[in-house]
């Protein structure tokens, strides 16, 4: 299909992208990677008026990590992140959704900004944000503001972006060396939207007990779900496999999906807590651990 | 074996025949130079959009298009009222029902085309067709063919008969499978649903359609697989001479069946260029293909088994309930409403056997096109591959060892079998064999018992199928009282090089390649100078296109027959040059020779040239020549397929480690372009089987309209082959070939499915439908007690 008629901006600053978009309002829209946008666009589920080009903006492409931060400008692409050696070494969470995100194409276009503020219910990254306990960075005229994932995250397709606004970084912290991580996800072909999937994080104390926890899901609900009642069972005590079913079952508690194609409501409702148990196995396993007696 | 097959002597070098020569019309098309209906830009040309329904059943109660036509751009807007002023409203299907064009009182599915736009650009007129505003009210929709089947809302108004019901088909011996099947030591019944599904070729369906009103021509560049019977059928519809029609069918982004049947898309667009007098183009968007394109299978099968207890078939019974949508637009040969689904006896050798298949009308898409398959063979062999691992497991036998109990001997061609059919030839045990074999069968079974010993889950499936391709004799097989022969035209100029026509149209198959090589092959040319030709009707010989893997049995046969007439003519031609009697040439290693002195010979090139300069004395000059080839019968490639899988208890997920595929298609023309097919269809029957399925809700609403929806593999999904060949030459085709474009979709997706009934069996599970998502496998493991993690 073709999309309906629209004006085209390319914007070379956060400063005038924040300006056309103020001036254009709630009919503008910024085009990054637009591996969603264009699509809803064709099939004129979305129909703006303007698009504001970012990708032009060569001073957003930058991966940095400084003060225990890691710091991702707003056309960082998925590809990025995935070949990217600091990443790899550093940043497990993060290395495994860019495995998995869509398809390769997609990843060579998309942009981690651009699908967190697209926030779709069922994307990879909105899970790990929440997981991995990160940030945004919002420009509007007057400045900027920081945003917790917990806040970021508002409603489907729905962030903490206001009109007139631009997520310009987000901002991961450092995992220490006792962090394990694991991302596990279910699609039914690669480029397809998750069935279902869990980010876990879990930082170890020496003693092997977790010192912090973080568990996010998504394609089960309206938006992408932090497992908090998992987090707090985990915390501080060993892993066992009865505790991994504890929190396996808080996320399969939490979980409210839709049936569609990718299969029943029941179905992604129990596997969603499979995928938490599966990622928290993972991540102890890449730590050298095994699951508790 | 007759003299046709003498002519090929396997023993001796080939000159083209059986290489695996580069795919000569590859070069254009990965370097983006090939010519698409798309591509295709005449002056003055208008783009047309389609309105289509929201319901799937429904009253028209008007139609407004005057916000739609204020679009800038648009010349004009057609609805079905228009189309009836020249009896274009309803077009006849090949099944011999009728279909609308434009939705006329009502709609009958979801998407079907209400009015058609026409306009300067295909953006005007995408803009103008959302605001065409179209009054409806909604009518009960009845989605499920066993719904259909108690006849409370009738569907098609229009016909004469006030049933959902369109027809009883069935062959066989009704009262004594039943009496054979009431007296067997063992019976078994298994159900199967072979899922609606859509053949997806990447190019949707499209056309340009010309009329010259100077010259009263009407081109049309369509996406056809067969032009001739289109131009046959576009002037019975509209009554311009046959001579007045030019198709051409340009490159085509794959057919798979779907681009066999003539749509209303096609229909508007020459509507609407007779009445505006400049060329139209139509390219369907995917939804449209997804939704609008004829479906293919939706067969809800059940096969019985009568057997001894020692393991031998004593009778077969299927009976199915087939779901056509709104219109009864099955693509089949006339006398074959359920096509060649009485080949469900495959492999085996039952003693007796009889099948029926009761078709109802849906609100759902019309259809039943032979996607990748010779006419509802898929089916058919996906049935009896599931039927007979059922019955292997109910016999508490090895499913190997009960084909090989149940196989028809290789003495025993050619073979009669209880439906009706004559099997031209096979030699099921030796390709099984080599199947086992190359998968190591006795291994995996030994890996699996260990396995099962530690709660892991793995299965290995097997399918042994036959199929029956090549449509067809002329005693048996018309489309709309057109015969199934096919025609080929060889024409060697001066200097020796050669054009081929055929009536068939390469989607993808390899013809400019493989056409080449059959010719080059009998009359010792190169294949490098033979230009191969297809798809316009105003200059390739009559045939009826490519499907149902026929174009090897059918123009393939002409082909060969066509260059030995041409071989028979340039003979005479060497007597002349080399001053003896024809009587004393002899065809010796490509060449014309006298009797036993290779050293006084000419080439067909010589021959060529002298039939244009120094003809012999009497000869007509030239050498060319038009072959129609009616086939004396079918052709039954056959394969063995063994498919190993290993399952991932806590997600369901099923992983194939390894599929391994022996093929017998008889000759092979070209080994590559086989292990090609191979590897295409298998992956299309990986997808079946894992991946696809058209699903409708019960108001009709169609649930997969693109490819987010509907899921296409990718290299990441499709898992690795493992191909190999036996050669049983068919006995009655000039060169022995059996066609092999559709043996892997047929075969291959029992394979996958009795893989994971193989694996899942320890937990009592003997049923599973396509397509298998990992919610299935999950499901009946938990059902089964067994804990995810």
């Amino acid at each position: 299909m073709f999309p309906a008629s629209f004006d085209f901006y390319r914007a070379h600053s956060a400063e005038e992208a924040v300006s056309l978009l103020g001036e254009h309002g709630a009919d503008s829209r910024i085009l990054a990677g637009g591996q969603s946008l264009i699509p809803a666009m064709r099939y004129r589920l979305a129909q703006p008026t303007v698009l504001v080009d970012i990708n032009q903006m060569q001073a957003a492409n930058y991966i940095t990590e400084e003060n225990g931060e890691l710091r991702i400008g707003a056309t960082v692409r998925d590809s990025d992140l995935e070949f990217s050696d600091l990443i790899r070494t550093n940043y497990q969470l993060m290395s495994d959704v860019s495995d998995v995100v869509a398809d390769p194409i997609v990843r060579f276009r998309g942009t981690l900004i651009g699908s967190l503020c697209h926030n779709d219910p069922s994307g990879d990254w909105p899970a790990a944000m929440l997981a991995a306990r990160a940030k945004m960075i919002i420009q509007n005229k007057d400045g900027k503001r920081v945003v917790n994932a917990d806040e970021f995250i508002v409603d489907s397709f729905t962030t903490a972006v206001e009109e007139g606004e631009m997520a310009v970084e987000t901002i991961w912290p450092t995992p220490s060396k006792n962090t394990g991580a694991s991302y596990q996800k279910i699609e039914r072909k690669v480029g397809d939207y998750a069935t279902a999937a869990a980010a876990v994080q879990l930082e170890l104390n020496e003693d092997g007990t977790v010192k912090e926890a973080g568990i996010g899901i998504t394609a089960v609900s309206y938006v992408a779900l932090r497992v908090a009642e998992g987090e707090a069972l985990l915390r501080g005590q060993k892993v066992t496999r009865n505790l991994i079913k504890a929190v396996a079952a808080e996320a399969s508690k939490m979980a409210d999906p839709i049936a569609d194609g990718r299969g029943s409501a029941e179905y992604k409702k129990e596997v969603v807590g499979v995928l938490v148990a599966k990622g928290i196995m993972q991540s102890l396993e890449r730590l050298g651990r095994k699951v508790e007696a | 074996m007759s003299d046709q097959i003498k002519d090929l002597n396997p023993a001796k070098e080939c000159r083209a025949m059986g290489k695996s020569i580069k795919r000569r019309e590859d070069a254009r098309f990965v370097q983006g130079r090939g010519t698409y209906v798309d591509d295709i830009e005449l002056p003055k040309m208008l783009h047309m959009a389609i309105v289509h329904s929201p319901y799937a059943h429904a009253l028209i109660k008007g139609i407004d298009t005057a916000e739609a036509l204020k679009v800038p751009g648009v010349k004009a807007i057609i609805t079905a009222k228009d189309l009836a002023g020249f009896n274009l409203d309803w077009i006849p299907t090949l099944a011999g029902d009728k279909q609308m064009v434009l939705a006329t009182d009502r709609v009958m599915y979801q998407y079907q085309e209400v009015a058609a736009v026409f306009a300067e650009t295909r953006a005007q007129a995408v803009d103008a067709a959302q605001l065409v505003e179209v009054d409806y009210e909604p009518l009960e929709v009845v989605a499920d063919p066993f719904k259909a089947r108690e006849d409370k809302v009738i569907l098609r108004t229009d016909r004469e008969k006030k049933t959902n019901h369109i027809f009883n088909w069935n062959v066989g011996d009704r009262e004594a499978t039943d009496k054979a099947l009431a007296e067997a030591e063992v019976r078994v019944k298994q159900k199967a649903y072979y899922p609606r599904v859509h053949a997806s070729p990447l190019e949707p369906c499209a056309i340009v359609a010309d009329m010259n009103t100077a010259t009263g021509r009407l081109t049309l560049y369509l996406t056809s697989q067969a032009p001739h019977a289109h131009r046959t059928v576009v002037s019975l519809v509209t009554g311009i001479p046959e001579s007045n029609i030019r198709i051409v069918s340009p490159d085509i982004g794959g057919g798979f069946g779907n681009k066999v049947p003539v749509y209303p898309g096609y229909v508007c667009a020459a509507a609407g260029t007779i009445v505006l007098g400049v060329p139209v183009k139509w390219v369907a968007t995917r939804t449209e293909s997804m939704t609008t394109d004829s479906f293919a299978r939706d067969f809800h099968m059940e096969a019985e088994i009568g057997a001894t207890k020692e393991g031998k078939v004593t009778a077969l019974k299927v009976t199915t309930v087939a779901d056509h949508g709104a219109f009864d637009a099955a693509a089949d040969p006339s006398k074959y409403p359920a096509g060649l689904f009485s080949i469900c006896t495959g492999s085996y050798d039952f003693p007796t056997a009889f099948t029926e298949v009761d078709a109802y009308y849906t609100n759902k898409t019309p259809g039943g096109v032979a996607y990748r398959c010779s006419f509802r063979v898929t089916e058919a062999s996906y049935m009896i591959e599931r039927a007979m691992d059922t019955a292997a497991r109910e016999l508490n036998m090895d499913p190997a060892e009960f084909r090989f109990k149940n196989f028809i001997q290789k003495e025993q061609f050619p073979y009669n079998s209880p439906l009706g059919w004559t099997y031209d030839s096979g030699d099921y045990e030796t390709t099984f064999k080599v199947a086992l074999e190359k998968v190591g069968y006795e291994e995996l079974r030994k890996e699996q018992a260990e396995k099962r010993a530690k709660g892991e889950i793995m299965g290995i499936g097997i399918s042994t199928f036959t199929e029956i391709v090549g449509a067809g004799p002329s005693k048996d097989f018309d489309i709309l009282g057109i015969k199934m022969f096919d025609g080929a035209e060889i024409r060697i100029h001066p200097t020796g090089s050669v054009i081929v026509r055929a009536g068939t149209k390469s989607q993808g198959q390899g013809h400019e390649t493989t056409w080449a090589q059959i010719v080059a092959e009998e009359l010792g040319l190169d294949v490098d100078k033979i230009l191969v030709e297809e798809g316009d009707t105003d200059t390739a010989p009559y045939g009826l296109g490519t499907y149902a893997s026929r174009s090897t049995p059918t123009a393939g046969g002409a082909l060969a027959l066509g260059a030995r007439r041409i071989r028979e003519k340039a003979k005479r031609i060497a007597a002349h040059l080399l001053e003896v009697s024809a009587d004393d040439i002899e065809w010796e290693d490509y060449k014309f020779q006298i009797k036993g002195v290779p050293s006084k010979s000419v080439t067909t090139q010589d021959c060529a040239f002298a039939a244009y300069t120094n003809p012999a004395p009497g000869d007509e000059p030239g050498l060319e020549t038009t072959y129609y080839y009616d086939p004396p019968n079918l052709t039954f490639p056959h394969g063995a397929y063994i498919c190993v899988v290993d399952i991932d208890k806590s997600t369901g997920e099923v992983k194939v480690r390894r599929f391994v595929a022996i093929d017998d298609c008889g000759t092979i023309i070209n080994p590559m372009i086989v292990e090609g097919q191979v590897h295409g269809g298998l992956a299309e029957g990986f997808a079946m089987a894992f991946m696809q399925e058209i699903v409708y809700d019960e108001e009709g609403n169609h649930l997969n309209t693109n490819y987010t929806d509907y899921l296409i593999p990718t290299a990441y999904e499709v898992p690795k082959f493992e191909t190999g060949n036996t050669v049983t030459p068919s006995p009655h085709h000039p060169i022995g070939a059996k066609g092999v474009g559709e043996s892997p979709t047929v075969g291959s997706p029992a394979a996958y499915v009795n893989a994971v009934i193989d694996a899942l069996s320890p937990y009592g599970v003997s049923e599973i439908d396509m397509p298998i998502s990992r919610e299935k496998v999950f499901s009946k493991l938990r059902a089964a007690g067994v804990e995810a993690f």
